[in-house]
């Protein structure tokens, strides 16, 4: 059998917590330790519970143990990564970023996974819950006729929008629309995000807009194809998400939307903006993980 | 009454929701400069979703925000010019922009239970020297007690005025009442200010209510351009605060004038309470969700009303409107 890549998750709250339960259902990575600042963090405790190392004094903390695993899990806030990220390199760990931060370049596993493949990429980011969302049926279009704008809408339950998320708003906006141009391959974009109260609370919704350079029956069908492959793919590893109607096409306009239901590992189903991120991570790091024991092979 | 209210007029930001965000900066250099003459002391001018509210999900400005913005500033002599902030939808890049163009008042509007989303917003509009407003939407949704914890979060901030904003007109005098009393006795500095819209054909009066217990400011626009029913309309709101003697700075006839000679030739929808507007008052939806749910309706034969229903049985909060589509195509998918 072969022995799991251990892993390091600095944060401890809803991201870090909800990313501990996916890791421990790997079946290459071991969640070893767990990070955070305040010793009576309800993650922590979860953490310790389910034998995770637990430090409680963040990162500085960690350095007496920096050996004892080989990936860290970012899952604090921007400004704390841009802090951190130095730190890690210097320790020569692999680095997968779950904050707006984007210190490395974006990876989203449905569309750019062989990023890995470059020997110098140690420190990848994974942008925002709704560019995992979005992003991908950008580039399914762009895949199929180049894409001249497109807007995303993020409507996410206010239960599950954590304080780092309130307060960085303007972060989450400015990185999805970034990642728009670089990944989904528009040539401009927005990002608009809107945070739900009702109670009981909805599942995140996405609805992407996309104005393509030209239109015709035949293109439609090829974005539709596209699509469905896309959606296959993120459905390999987010099991929650799936299109909400059939996408609308109208001249050069397409309009899709997204539901993402949550697999309830932390937050209830209702947060399936959490899931696509921290599943998108855990995806990422496998690649890491397979990638690491082949070159010790 | 000896204090002075302070009008902010929302004929050029909460008007662009009726003419779908069409107003040129032609319309834009008329309407300032009469609104100007006229007396307020605020003139707010972006698109109707304020800053970086120009999309596919809230409609194209036709007028770039710089131009909407330096028009109504170089066109306002005495009246300062405002602009609506919407975290989630523009930055503080588009707040130090428009500061950069002369706006000296903004306006930072959450969602009536969210308002520490707006924590960076308040603090960069203060921190550059602007009149810094917390802008409570849909207020009805929440009761008077938790509203003002959400008040005192924004006073936090820093914000030096929180309104109640009564985004689908569907708070009744009572309601305006204790939401404005609350926040007067118990926001430590703070003043406190009311935005109406006019689906129950309240908005005057719940202006008046709002004055009487003892906000500082109101908004009104000219005939009540403004989204749904349009706004507290600021000719027939200077009338009864005359009448009343509320002291105030705007001048009667001018407001009159421009109101029917110059807002009225302008609407491409009449600003009135119809079955729609009515009914957005009536369910407690979004005002500026009225011109969708009317194309959609029409576009999958479904009555808007029947929509607006079932926006808000889903809680729907102001600036979704992209689920406007999805609930006309599911109420056309029943009716087959």
């Amino acid at each position: 059998m072969v022995e799991k890549i251990k892993c390091t998750i600095v944060g401890s709250g809803n991201i870090g917590t909800d990313l501990m339960y996916k890791l421990l259902r790997s079946e290459v990575l071991e969640p070893a330790i767990m990070v955070g600042i305040d010793p009576a963090s309800s993650g922590l405790a979860l953490a310790k519970k389910q034998g995770l190392k637990i430090i409680d004094n963040g990162v500085e903390g960690l350095a007496e143990f920096k050996n004892d695993s080989a990936i860290i899990f970012e899952a604090t806030s921007a400004n704390a990564h841009i802090k951190n990220a130095p730190i890690f390199k210097e320790w020569g760990k692999k680095v997968v970023d779950l904050t707006p931060a984007a210190v490395g370049p974006f990876l989203i596993p449905a569309v750019n996974l062989e990023l890995l493949e470059s020997a110098n990429v140690d420190n990848v980011n994974m942008v925002t819950c709704g560019g995992q969302a979005t992003v991908p049926i950008v580039r399914a279009i762009s895949n199929v006729i180049p894409v001249e704008y497109a807007e995303i809408v993020s409507s996410v339950s206010g239960k599950s929008a954590g304080p780092g998320t309130r307060q960085n708003i303007d972060e989450f906006t400015e990185t999805t629309a970034h990642a728009l141009r670089e990944i989904g391959r528009a040539k401009q974009s927005k990002t608009i995000i809107i945070l739900n109260p009702a109670d009981p609370p909805i599942l995140m919704r996405n609805t992407v807009y996309v104005k393509i350079s030209e239109y015709s029956e035949k293109i439609y069908s090829e974005i539709g194809e596209s699509l469905n492959n896309m959606v296959e793919i993120l459905q390999s590893y987010v099991p929650g998400y799936r299109l909400k109607s059939q996408p609308v096409m109208k001249k050069n306009l397409i309009t899709i939307q997204i539901e993402v239901e949550g697999m309830g590992d932390f937050l209830p189903k209702y947060a399936g903006n959490l899931d696509i991120i921290t599943a998108a991570a855990v995806k990422t790091a496998e690649m890491m993980a397979q990638q690491m024991s082949m070159e010790e092979c | 009454m000896t204090k002075k209210i302070i009008i902010n007029d929302v004929t050029l930001r909460d008007g662009m929701h009726a003419i779908s965000h069409q107003y040129s900066v032609g319309q834009i250099a008329q309407l300032t400069k009469v609104l100007d003459e006229s007396g307020v002391d605020i003139i707010e001018a972006t698109h109707g979703d304020g800053l970086g509210g120009s999309s596919i999900q809230y409609g194209f400005s036709k007028e770039t925000e710089d131009d909407i913005i330096r028009t109504a500033v170089e066109n306002s002599n005495n009246a300062k010019v405002g602009v609506l902030l919407v975290p989630g939808i523009g930055t503080i890049d588009h707040l130090k922009n428009a500061n950069q163009l002369g706006a000296q008042t903004v306006r930072v509007a959450t969602h009536c239970s969210e308002a520490d989303v707006s924590k960076q917003h308040i603090q960069a509009g203060v921190k550059l020297g602007m009149d810094t407003v917390g802008f409570l939407m849909m207020s009805h949704r929440t009761s008077p007690e938790n509203l003002l914890e959400e008040a005192k979060k924004m006073e936090s901030y820093g914000a030096q005025t929180i309104y109640v904003v009564d985004s689908a007109g569907a708070l009744t005098m009572e309601g305006v009442r204790r939401r404005i009393r609350l926040f007067k006795e118990n926001l430590t500095s703070a003043k406190v200010g009311f935005h109406a819209h006019n689906n129950l054909s309240l908005g005057v009066a719940n202006s008046i209510v709002a004055i009487e217990e003892g906000a500082d400011r109101i908004d009104a626009s000219l005939a009540g351009m403004g989204a749904g029913a349009g706004n507290a309309s600021l000719e027939q709101l200077v009338a009864v605060m005359n009448k009343l003697d509320i002291q105030h700075s705007v001048d009667l006839y001018k407001t009159m004038d421009a109101a029917d000679y110059l807002m009225k030739p302008m609407m491409k929808r009449p600003v009135q309470i119809d079955r729609l507007s009515l009914m957005l008052g009536y369910t407690g939806v979004y005002s500026s969700f009225l011109l969708f749910a009317e194309r959609a309706g029409e576009e999958y034969g479904v009555d808007a009303r029947d929509i607006l229903v079932k926006l808000a049985e889903m809680n729907a909060v102001g600036g979704q409107e992209d689920w406007i589509i999805g609930v006309a195509q599911e109420l056309a998918k029943q009716k087959v």
